[in-house]
């Protein structure tokens, strides 16, 4: 059976490129960059052309580039590579109620550890309020740290605002642009984030390779100590393929974004279809992603459509309770108010480059079908006085 | 993914026994749209008492649908006496088993099982009725629900019971209480790290209040915090306690369950089982 894969908010393919462009550097250029023969030391240029090529991705300097594990390392050493450079000076953190578990799991460990976290709520679009925002910050704020895309609704903050307000205010600024790299123009030159982490594997890198972008004079302790890697920022051997995949991965992702609108004009085929096929629909969050759509179906609930999806080998994710293996629903669904009713039976579809519109009309053809089939079995969608009632009476 | 057995699968792909029945002997309905998942069964006799006809609606995942279409299934053809010995890990071993974390599903059927039951003996309304007291108000569980699955099931841990009925996953504020419950039935020393205070003598005003922020702040504003919400102590007047609710506590839905069950519950337990909690009037 063939693959419709429409979770790229959860990984992606790596690119034939960026698998290329590493072939090498397993078994012929495997030498250590730091060691002092030629054998080692010629790999060094392999890393040097890759953190030029993230660095053009979004507006950076190639210094400001740290290498790193992943996403969540980054957002890890982000938020509390700032704070042990106050070293207890200042122990205040904003941030978001639908960050990425990421930096939510963290900021909440840290709450429990002496520092005050405040978690800024989003409206029904999903969108901040900048004044509640600015207002937040205290003399004792260490960090402002804000999504610039959020993964489940790919809801899109104007991080060139936030970053403004918080700069003004003197505080470090971190962005997990996760979701926002690769996917949406960003220029560090003209936007004043101090940190912001990128994952490799979400724009078509392989998994285990990840950057923080560290702006100059943006103070950090380092996380991961015992050697002078990534400029004593990050120790630990770099993990040269992933770089080298990493930085073509960018490249391959900059030279993408001029032709985003083909993949805004699938996802928003999606979307037109859905909503034109199946009654007791919405659509989560304002302004997004190119290549987002969170869609919940009233009455259903998400696990049941992913597994009749999966039959038909189409690849999506659900913010429903049972899909997370929590009893509740998304926190981000949750703090846009997403009505239970609809909360349960939200789908993500995430696309890609790689996405064609023959694939979007295979999702199209069958899922109108497979929401009619669970309303067939559900008691809330049939028309009786009953039903009804407990439904108003537990919404 | 979940790992599902090949049966549960079949009966969330082919269900049967889906639909309602004209005039019904018994209808049981248990669950809601806020938990996630709800089940409506029902039932015809025939003319020895045997159930003639079952059909079941339900709102969930493939394992809540599976469960429901299983236990449908089961009970066909059975007198009543014979259905209602049907027990939640019954229905999950006629699946083939169900993943720990969905045990709740079987235990909705059995449930609904009962409420139908009930139903077509007194006349009860079909709704599962919260019978005692209310341990869970996220999810609306009882003491007596609780003892029950613990004791059919041999559960020892309070995430068990978690899985089991779902009490204690949604705030998360009466999982000590769970802890205790297990204890009590096994006979195992909890492993709550805290214990209520022995309630000896009276406590002066400014002793009560010291004790309120304090289990506050130990009890309940880690809980309230994890889902972005808070709790500020306003007054407090005899046995009266008065608070607000805030950030996303403020405006949520189960934000009444969230003030009695949780401030009020914690407060009851640690400083005195007499203590009213009521929300400032805005």
């Amino acid at each position: 059976m063939r693959t419709v894969y429409l979770d790229n908010n959860a990984t992606t393919m790596v690119a034939p490129e960026a698998v290329e462009a590493m072939r090498p550097l397993w078994c012929d250029l495997y030498g250590n960059a730091s060691s002092m023969h030629s054998f080692g030391g010629q790999v060094a240029s392999y890393i040097t052309g890759a953190r030029e090529q993230v660095a053009a991705l979004v507006g950076a300097d190639p210094a400001e580039i740290v290498f790193t594990s992943g996403g969540s390392e980054s957002d890890n050493l982000a938020i509390k590579g700032t704070l042990d450079a106050f070293d207890g000076a200042k122990r205040h953190v904003v941030t978001t109620r639908v960050e990425h578990p990421a930096v939510l799991g963290l900021v909440r460990h840290l709450s429990q550890r002496g520092y005050r976290v405040t978690e800024l709520p989003v409206d029904p679009d999903g969108s901040l309020d900048l004044g509640l925002l600015d207002r937040s910050i205290t003399p004792d704020t260490a960090i402002v740290s804000v999504m610039w895309a959020n993964n489940e609704t790919g809801v899109v903050f104007p991080i060139p605002q936030i970053a403004d307000i918080v700069k003004s205010r003197g505080v470090v600024f971190h962005t997990d642009a996760v979701q926002a790299a690769g996917k949406m123009p960003i220029d560090l030159a003209k936007v004043p984030v101090d940190l912001l982490s990128i994952s490799g594997h979400k724009l078509h890198a392989p998994k285990g390779i990840g950057v923080l972008y560290v702006r100059k004079g943006t103070r950090l302790m380092p996380q991961v100590i015992g050697g002078h890697h990534e400029s004593n920022r990050r120790a630990g051997t770099e993990n040269v393929p992933g770089i080298v995949g990493l930085g073509m991965a960018a490249e391959l992702a900059r030279a993408q974004l001029p032709n985003e609108h083909r993949i805004t004009a699938l996802r928003d085929r999606l979307e037109a279809g859905i909503l034109a096929s199946c009654p007791g629909v919405r659509i989560n969050g304002a302004n997004r992603l190119p290549n987002t759509l969170n869609v919940s179906f009233e009455f259903v609930e998400g696990e049941a459509i992913l597994l009749m999806l999966d039959d038909l080998g189409i690849a999506a994710s659900s913010g429903s309770a049972c899909a997370s293996g929590s009893l509740q629903p998304s926190h981000v669904l949750r703090a846009m108010g997403v009505p239970f009713t609809f909360a349960h039976g939200s789908i993500r579809f995430s696309l890609s480059r790689y996405t064609t519109g023959e694939e979007i009309d295979f999702v199209l053809r069958h899922l109108p079908g497979i929401i009619e089939r669970l309303r067939e079995i559900s008691p809330f969608a049939k028309d009786g006085e009953f039903e009804r009632a407990l439904a108003a009476d537990h919404v | 993914m979940w790992d599902y057995s090949e049966k549960v699968r079949d009966h969330f792909r082919n269900p049967r026994n889906v639909g309602s029945i004209e005039d019904p002997d018994g209808v049981g309905v248990v669950g809601s749209l806020a938990c996630g998942d709800a089940l409506k069964l029902m039932f015809k006799l025939d003319d020895e008492g045997r159930i003639a006809d079952v059909k079941f609606q339900t709102f969930g995942c493939a394992s809540a649908i599976a469960s429901s279409s299983a236990l449908t299934e089961m009970i066909s053809g059975m007198t009543l006496e014979e259905a209602e010995k049907v027990t939640n890990q019954d229905i999950a071993a006629y699946l083939g088993g169900l993943p720990e974390q969905k045990m709740h599903c079987s235990v909705m059927g059995r449930e609904a099982l009962e409420a139908a039951i009930a139903n077509y003996r007194t006349g009860s309304q079909g709704a599962r009725e919260l019978e005692g007291r209310v341990v869970c108000t996220c999810f609306g569980v009882t003491e007596a629900e609780i003892e029950r699955v613990v004791r059919e099931n041999g559960l020892t841990t309070a995430e068990q019971v978690t899985h089991y009925t779902k009490a204690g996953g949604g705030c998360g504020g009466c999982v000590g209480e769970i802890e205790r419950i297990i204890s009590r039935i096994t006979g195992a020393a909890p492993t709550a790290e805290s214990q209520p205070l022995p309630k000896s003598r009276r406590m002066t005003t400014i002793e009560k209040i010291r004790l309120i922020e304090e289990t506050l702040e130990r009890e309940v504003r880690p809980k309230l915090r994890r889902d972005g919400g808070d709790v500020e102590l306003i007054d407090v007047v005899g046995d009266t306690v008065i608070v607000s609710l805030r950030g996303s506590c403020a405006n949520c839905l189960i934000s009444q369950f969230t003030l009695k069950g949780v401030v009020q519950s914690k407060l009851q337990e640690f400083v005195s089982p007499d203590i009213v909690v009521v929300e400032e009037e805005t």
